[in-house]
């Protein structure tokens, strides 16, 4: 039975007062500063001026930055599915596995998961490198066979190839862990009777399982698909100048270009966009709920 | 005979696990063998070496950011702890207004992005509430631990409250009707039920801490750089094998990490089962 605060009022403030102040003052005000920011004009180099426009906004949706939102969601979106085919299987291959090999493919599919994100997207750098590994190795093999003239290393990086490799790398656990949670929950007699009146694996992943598992796919595809939004490390080491996402873009107007207001409007649209993509999820998972008998 | 449903025992599927473990696994697996070789390239093998092992434990620099990353980590944990499991007591045993709002506010460092916390951060230490820069060593990390705190006490509260709901009220109240102070009741039946999501939860955060780039690039000045930020540094500046061994360290510490919380998690599993 909860309690109504006034029946252990010491109880409730020594609980309640640290993390609501801190709260308020350490994070919501920072992010209430850059919201009103975002609706200020630089006057001096220094001083920021809070005028109400919508022209840091405005200036977000002209074509430049428009292409690079549009990009970011386009990477976003690629890596997202390119996760979802990879992870999918394997999720499917954890889930039916017997206890012993589940926890080790578990183990196995989360240490990445564990490890340092610089660290990660170094290793990759490291290997799709000019001189990295997957170069030198087909240099390797190009010398072999004779009549094939000099090797031209493959432009594996400094490109938008490279961006969504890495960002497929890094995240990958996202996809796998909770399509791995979804599935492990399926009632298995539903897949067996799918299997025993005649309709093949395939067809029954597509018309039993995943239809049964949509609320843990869901979640894996917002899962996955917000922090690759949202990414600043793996295009500002992997991608080339052309392959600038808008965290790239709003790094730069707080560091280098000194225009925080426009900046600070951009963190927003991200925000925005963030919380657009986890409203849809509630619905449609609320949907698939409500639709259950 | 092999069951409709053993996925794993198919070929197909074994090949595409593989192929997805070679993924995950040979960059990772290069940049530590590469650690130990005897050349400046990281491309071609020349003998095992531990040379640039030697050359990081010279690097005092890096040595410092190294102990920084530390310091900030086990402060921010410390934080942390106490303020989530502060706020899953309260979740869990009061009903008031504004809960709703809170258990949204509480849920929103989880989700936001990190850039827009980095920049927050970076415009509130800067121009609202500037961090005096000339503080002693390790108050000088004050910003850095404040802005590692914000994001991680939420993920703690998380687990706590998670632990907390396995709880069993009447204890409390036995204690209670007794004549166990508010204090008492906290300290020895709530802490000894908590121990497992306290666990999980400062390894989460000292975690978390540790592995942040992106949020401390933008809180930390010149004098205060981390474990992450120098490595970052170093990438940007030349690929050497210097950077694989730094890495190679810090992969170690964060396996050796979440080996020691499965093994309490699976402890506290066995005991539970028992």
């Amino acid at each position: 039975m909860l309690q109504r605060p006034g029946a252990a009022r010491g109880v409730f403030a020594a609980t309640g007062l640290p993390p609501i102040v801190w709260l308020l003052a350490l994070f919501l005000a920072p992010l209430a500063v850059i919201w009103a920011y975002s609706f200020g004009e630089n006057r001096t180099l220094v001083d920021i001026a809070i005028t109400g426009s919508w022209a840091n906004y405005a200036r977000a949706l002209k074509p430049l930055y428009l292409a690079i939102l549009l990009k970011s969601l386009g990477f976003a979106a690629l890596t997202t599915f390119i996760c979802f085919i990879l992870g999918l299987p394997v999720a499917l291959a954890i889930s039916f596995a017997s206890p012993r090999a589940k926890l080790l493919l578990l183990l196995a599919v989360m240490l990445p998961f564990w490890t340092n994100l610089l660290i990660r997207t170094y290793a990759l750098m490291a290997i799709l490198r000019t001189e990295g590994l997957i170069n030198s190795g087909i240099g390797a093999i190009w010398s072999l066979v004779p009549g094939l003239g000099p090797f031209e290393p493959l432009p594996l990086i400094n490109n938008n190839f490279a961006v969504v490799v890495g960002l497929v790398y890094v995240h990958l656990p996202f996809m796998v862990l909770p399509l791995y949670a979804a599935l492990d929950r399926l009632d298995r007699s539903l897949i067996e009777a799918s299997l025993d009146l005649g309709a093949g694996h395939l067809a029954t992943l597509f018309r039993v399982v995943v239809p049964l598992a949509l609320p843990g796919i869901v979640s894996g595809i917002i899962i996955t698909f917000i922090p690759a939004l949202g990414a600043y490390l793996t295009p500002d080491l992997l991608g080339g100048t052309n392959s600038q996402m808008i965290a790239n873009v709003i790094e730069r107007q707080f560091r280098s270009a000194n225009d925080w207001p426009f900046g600070a409007a951009l963190s927003f649209l991200l925000m925005y966009m963030t919380f657009a993509a986890l409203l849809l999820q509630s619905l449609i998972v609320r949907r698939h709920a409500g639709g259950a008998p | 005979m092999r069951g409709p449903l053993d996925y794993l025992g198919r070929w197909p599927l074994r090949l595409w696990l593989g192929l997805v473990g070679l993924f995950l696994y040979l960059p990772l697996v290069a940049l530590v063998a590469f650690s130990f070789n005897d050349s400046r390239r990281t491309t071609v093998w020349r003998g095992f070496s531990l040379t640039w092992y030697r050359e990081l434990f010279a690097d005092t620099e890096l040595l410092t950011a190294f102990g920084n990353s530390l310091v900030i980590a086990a402060a921010s944990t410390l934080i942390s702890l106490i303020l989530g499991t502060a706020a899953a007591l309260l979740l869990w045993r009061f009903r008031f207004a504004g809960k709703a709002a809170l258990e949204a506010a509480l849920g929103l460092p989880i989700v936001v992005p990190e850039i827009c916390l980095g920049v927050a951060f970076l415009v509130f230490f800067t121009a609202i509430v500037p961090w005096p820069g000339e503080l002693p060593w390790p108050f000088s990390l004050g910003a850095i631990i404040i802005a590692h705190t914000t994001f991680s006490f939420s993920f703690v509260a998380l687990v706590v409250r998670a632990r907390l709901a396995g709880f069993d009220g009447a204890l409390a109240e036995a204690a209670r009707d007794l004549g166990a102070s508010e204090w008492r009741i906290f300290r020895d039946i709530m802490v000894p039920h908590l121990v497992p999501g306290l666990v999980a939860g400062a390894l989460l955060a000292f975690t978390l801490s540790l592995d942040d780039f992106v949020i401390t690039f933008f809180t930390s000045g010149p004098d205060t750089i981390t474990f992450p930020i120098k490595v970052y540094s170093m990438v940007r500046f030349s690929v050497t094998p210097a950077v694989n061994a730094a890495s190679t360290l810090l992969i170690l510490l964060t396996a050796a990490l979440t080996a020691l919380a499965l093994w309490l998690q699976g402890a506290d599993i066995a005991k539970q089962a028992a």
